[in-house]
């Protein structure tokens, strides 16, 4: 099993404008990258990530019928653990990947009122016009976040 | 810029011829200034979209507020044929049943004009807001039940308000399609801490004083008796449990989407048979996240109740708060209307978009039955609301619909990036309404000028005739997520 550790691709991600809601360009080497760099750039919208510690590691998986799908999907996964489960991520590794499946790992902490902060709430991850494209060697995706 | 092809009607309707896919035209509702600015999104492409999904009756509808959403635009309005039509969670949204309540009372503004501090300050002490907020009240998952099923009359059964109350709601504040064995684990989860919060991003709750009276005999009807009355209003919704109702069901509709027997412009359209097990499944789902909204407001009502008790030392009596109406902007409903001369059930989707009844419509409470529905147009923060009334007109056109308020015409960064270095707070206070926000970025993101001028959105429909004004509240004081 090819395990993939992410360093941050530079930059790892832009918001671009979308009049009612946020749209993301995520930016990685290869697709493991992409989806880690989605995942940091959820957190990095929602809160302060240099206030989050690492204490724990919980797994991922989710399912697409294709990698967009796949990529919405997986954000789903990871923005139900902020939302549904309170916790603050900041470090991902993807260590199963296909087009129909992703499995990895999320690191971070529980939020704690006071020491962290919420800067917004991002409602949904919608699949409106959601696009992953290879642009000279770099793996380029869009996503819109319903804020 | 949008590369569809728009023609004038008239004053305020413009047609998308069908082109394409497309089952039936678009007809939008607004002046020509807003149109130069909606052609320069996408939001006409989605109106065209819509257009597309089987069973679409008429039209695939926008109001005057329409802007880019995701799937359906907002200020959307699309009816389906209830036998042979879909329904689409994207044609809802997330925010399920989100809403609006207003509340007038005995007061004059005069009365309270040095205590609107205080009443804000201890607002937003008594009024859980902000991001993932979390209500003092944790449900048991059965009690949770009884909720989705039950909506505004089990918040009125554990003595937030009163059944009254349920009268002036719409729908009585619940849907009876809700059965909670079709929502997930997930959402039931969200919704235990949720109850009686109001939550973040445009949603508010604001104390607003009667401005103008345009039509005096409806808005007496509706309680709002003179210039200088003090009101309160509600927007807020389902919380992350309708969220996650939506994501839940969206996210099994796009997994089955990869064999539709049509095709379809964007996966946001994911849809289902309204008369398919899924469709039923997820009416049933929807349902209960509209009654969550619904108790949710009914308990926000009461907790206001009680802190305008408590802050201004008066009895109820005295302040007299009472529920002008509660109307919801974000729903897919069956309702009945004429088509090709036939009354028919149809299955309307209203996303961005409220109900605007005519006068004699079965469905209105007695006390409105003479004038039509009231409906309740909150403007951006610090413009303050409008009440319009319902028309034959938009019955026979927009099926029954109207518009649901200003609607952003500046993305949240850029709303960010103009408003840096500036006190937004010290701002609305300079205009003498006191702010006050659980979010550090509310305040910039939320800013006046990121939304279109609410009065040139109710002209349009007042003049196009899909609602008639009746009064204009302005914002003295405002609380937000």
């Amino acid at each position: 099993m090819d395990k993939d550790k992410v360093q941050a691709a530079i930059p790892p991600y832009r918001i671009f404008d979308h009049t009612a809601d946020l749209g993301v360009e995520i930016y990685g080497r290869n697709e493991r990258e992409l989806f880690c760099n989605a995942a940091f750039a959820l957190f990095d919208i929602v809160t302060d990530v240099s206030l989050v510690h690492v204490t724990g590691e919980w797994e991922v998986f989710a399912e697409g019928g294709d990698l967009e799908e796949l990529l919405v999907n997986f954000l789903r996964e990871i923005l139900y653990m902020c939302s549904g489960e309170g916790l603050l991520l900041k470090e991902f590794m993807i260590s199963e990947m296909d087009n129909f499946h992703v499995k990895g790992t999320a690191r971070g902490e529980p939020f704690i009122h006071g020491r962290h902060c919420m800067n917004i709430e991002i409602k949904a991850i919608t699949y409106h016009r959601v696009e992953i494209r290879k642009a000279s060697g770099t793996w380029v995706g869009r996503v819109i976040f319903d804020v | 810029m949008s590369d569809i092809r728009v023609e004038q009607l008239d004053e305020f309707r413009w047609i998308i011829p069908p082109t394409g896919g497309m089952r039936v035209p678009g007809i939008i509702y607004a002046d020509e200034r807003m149109m130069k600015r909606v052609e320069k999104d996408e939001s006409l492409n989605q109106v065209a979209n819509v257009a597309h999904l089987p069973g679409i009756i008429r039209h695939s509808l926008a109001m005057p507020d329409i802007h880019w959403g995701y799937g359906f635009p907002i200020g959307g309005v699309a009816a389906f044929d209830a036998e042979e039509g879909i329904i689409s969670p994207g044609g809802v949204g997330y925010d399920i049943n989100c809403g609006v309540r207003l509340m007038v009372t005995n007061l004059q503004f005069g009365e309270i004009k040095n205590r609107v501090k205080d009443l804000i300050i201890a607002l937003f002490r008594d009024i859980p807001a902000g991001v993932g907020s979390e209500s003092s009240l944790k449900l048991s998952v059965d009690e949770e039940k009884r909720v989705l099923r039950e909506g505004a009359g089990w918040a009125v059964n554990r003595g937030y308000g009163s059944s009254a109350d349920l009268a002036t709601t719409e729908d009585g504040g619940r849907m009876q399609a809700a059965d909670p064995s079709c929502v997930s684990e997930r959402a039931i989860e969200r919704g235990r801490r949720q109850l009686g919060t109001l939550g973040s991003g445009n949603h508010f709750l604001e104390i607003e004083v009667v401005e103008e009276i345009f039509d005096r005999k409806v808005a007496s009807t509706f309680g709002l008796m003179a210039e200088g009355q003090v009101a309160v209003a509600i927007h807020t919704g389902s919380r992350g449990f309708g969220y996650q109702v939506c994501d839940d069901y969206l996210a099994r509709m796009v997994k089955r989407g990869g064999k539709p027997d049509f095709p379809l412009p964007d996966r946001q359209l994911a849809c289902a048979y309204i008369a398919s097990d899924e469709g039923k499944e997820y009416m049933a789902a929807m349902a209960c996240a509209a009654n969550y909204a619904w108790a949710n407001r009914q308990m926000l009502m009461h907790r206001t109740k009680q802190t305008f008790e408590k802050t201004l030392q008066r009895s109820p009596r005295e302040i007299g708060m009472r529920l002008v109406y509660d109307v919801c902007h974000n729903i897919a409903k069956i309702e009945e209307f004429p088509v090709d001369g036939r009354k028919k059930k149809v299955c309307v989707h209203r996303k961005g978009a409220t109900r605007a009844l005519p006068p004699q419509h079965p469905a209105l409470p007695d006390v409105y039955r003479e004038v039509g529905q009231p409906v309740l147009i909150p403007g951006d923060m610090g413009t303050g609301s409008y009440v319009l009334v319902g028309t034959e007109k938009a019955f026979e056109e927009t099926f029954g619909s109207t518009c649901h308020g200003a609607g952003r015409v500046m993305s949240r960064g850029r709303a960010m990036k103009a408003s840096r270095n500036r006190s937004i707070a010290t701002e609305m206070a300079g205009r003498g309404i006191v702010v006050m926000a659980a979010g550090k970025k509310t305040l910039s993101e939320e800013m006046p000028e990121a939304y279109k001028n609410i009065e040139e959105v109710v002209n349009v429909v007042h003049r196009a005739g899909l609602s008639r004004k009746v009064a204009r509240l302005r914002a003295v004081g405002c609380i937000k997520g």
